[in-house]
């Protein structure tokens, strides 16, 4: 059986659905350890969220994300778990270019390729 | 109120929200930003980023499931996430331009007619066999599965339904929210595509749009840790039970939930356009 055949519409759906669950997963663990820390240290504390100050610059940039997470910092670890989820549905688009493209689908390529580029403009676009 | 309890509060809040979400295709937002902002008294920019986490969360959640059972159509969902990608785009440019309380009344006086629409069942056409030769092209007509077996439909209107979805991600760049409710709608009212396959597939396409939003609100520190944590939690689990639900449930009594919602949401959107406030 060559790769076309493999790589049928159910088979692709497998995947994805295997991709996004690995996502969720993987991000829920993340956040549910880094709230443990969290509700450890800051549980006791009254919550203050009527008033934005909006977050820390650490916790706002993805290199600050990281460096808080890896000095096991809950709200770091929290926020990195967030990055996860937030990745999930972009590496499914990303993913589904490669799929399309083993099942030689030009027209989905071309699709999903379009939809990926509108999605990595406007997240650069926010960053400025 | 202490963080442990507020924590608590959040995270059964958002497992409602993460159930009634996945089981109708239009993410947590309707419960959990009223929640949040009216009965917890919270912010409305740290509302507005728990609640973009609460719709990646639905949407990645519940969509596993309905992709592998062979709900969701993931080639309607990619071809219409251009039109909902782009419309996103030029809502939030237009954002700056354009008095966003107007807009909210206009879109609940819509949903409202939307939800008596939807919640009765589509009437059979005469031509609800004939598929648009486009969504042949672009090989949108599939099956899905129901209790008396695999069931095939064909998709119609599709310009029609691409120009809806292009107005749907107008909406969302706009509001910030309502954008499933509108998914759902095109598909099922103007492509004719089964109830299951439309609230299933807008549940795939949303977190999308959502992720796309979230990388900018995070960069404008509206994403909370503290609070986006128990959304999260909360939502990921209900999003679970709601796919569980779906798989069984009769489109009937999901027309009818879905009718309910986006009455609920309809209010919300007319209060908004009103008084200012969510």
């Amino acid at each position: 059986m060559n790769s076309v055949q493999k790589w049928t519409d159910p088979y692709v759906e497998e995947l994805i659905g295997s991709l996004l669950q690995t996502g969720v997963i993987l991000a829920s663990a993340v956040v549910l350890f880094g709230g443990s820390i969290y509700l450890v240290r800051h549980g006791l504390a009254a919550p203050q969220y009527h008033v934005f100050v909006g977050e820390p610059t650490d916790l706002r940039t993805i290199s600050g994300i990281v460096r808080d997470a890896l000095n096991l910092r809950g709200r770091g670890i929290i926020q990195l778990g967030l990055l996860l989820l937030i990745a999930t549905p972009i590496a499914r688009v990303a993913f589904s270019v490669a799929a399309f493209a083993i099942q030689r689908d030009r027209l989905y390529v071309a699709i999903t390729l379009i939809v990926l580029a509108i999605l990595l403009y406007s997240m650069m676009s926010g960053q400025g | 109120m202490n963080i442990i309890e507020f924590t608590i509060v959040v995270w059964a809040a958002s497992l409602l929200a993460g159930f009634l979400g996945s089981l109708t295709g239009l993410g947590g937002g309707i419960i959990i930003t009223p929640v949040l902002t009216l009965a917890l008294g919270v912010d409305i920019r740290y509302a507005i980023g728990a609640t973009l986490v609460s719709v990646i969360a639905t949407s990645s959640g519940a969509a596993a499931a309905y992709v592998r059972e062979g709900f969701s159509n993931i080639r309607i969902g990619m071809f219409l996430e251009i039109a909902t990608t782009s419309g996103a785009v030029a809502g939030a440019l237009l954002a700056a331009k354009i008095p966003t309380g107007a807009i909210s009344l206009i879109f609940g006086l819509v949903l409202l007619y939307s939800a008596y629409a939807s919640s009765r069942p589509r009437r059979e056409r005469a031509d609800d066999h004939r598929p648009d030769p486009l969504a042949t092209r672009l090989r949108m007509n599939g099956s899905f599965p129901t209790p008396d077996g695999t069931r095939s439909y064909c998709v119609q209107h599709v310009p029609a339904g691409f120009s809806m979805m292009f107005g749907a991600g107008i909406l969302s760049g706009l509001l910030g929210i309502g954008s499933g409710a509108v998914k759902v709608i095109a598909m099922d009212q103007v492509m004719g595509i089964p109830f299951k396959v439309s609230t299933t597939t807008s549940n795939f396409m949303i977190g999308v749009t959502a992720a796309a939003s979230a990388g900018v609100y995070l960069g404008r520190g509206y994403i909370d840790p503290g609070l986006a944590m128990p959304v999260m939690l909360g939502v990921v689990v209900g999003s679970l039970l709601g796919a569980r639900v779906l798989t069984h449930a009769k489109t009937h009594w999901l027309r009818i939930v879905f009718g309910l919602v986006i009455s609920i949401m309809a209010m919300e959107m007319i209060y908004h356009g009103l008084t200012g406030k969510f």
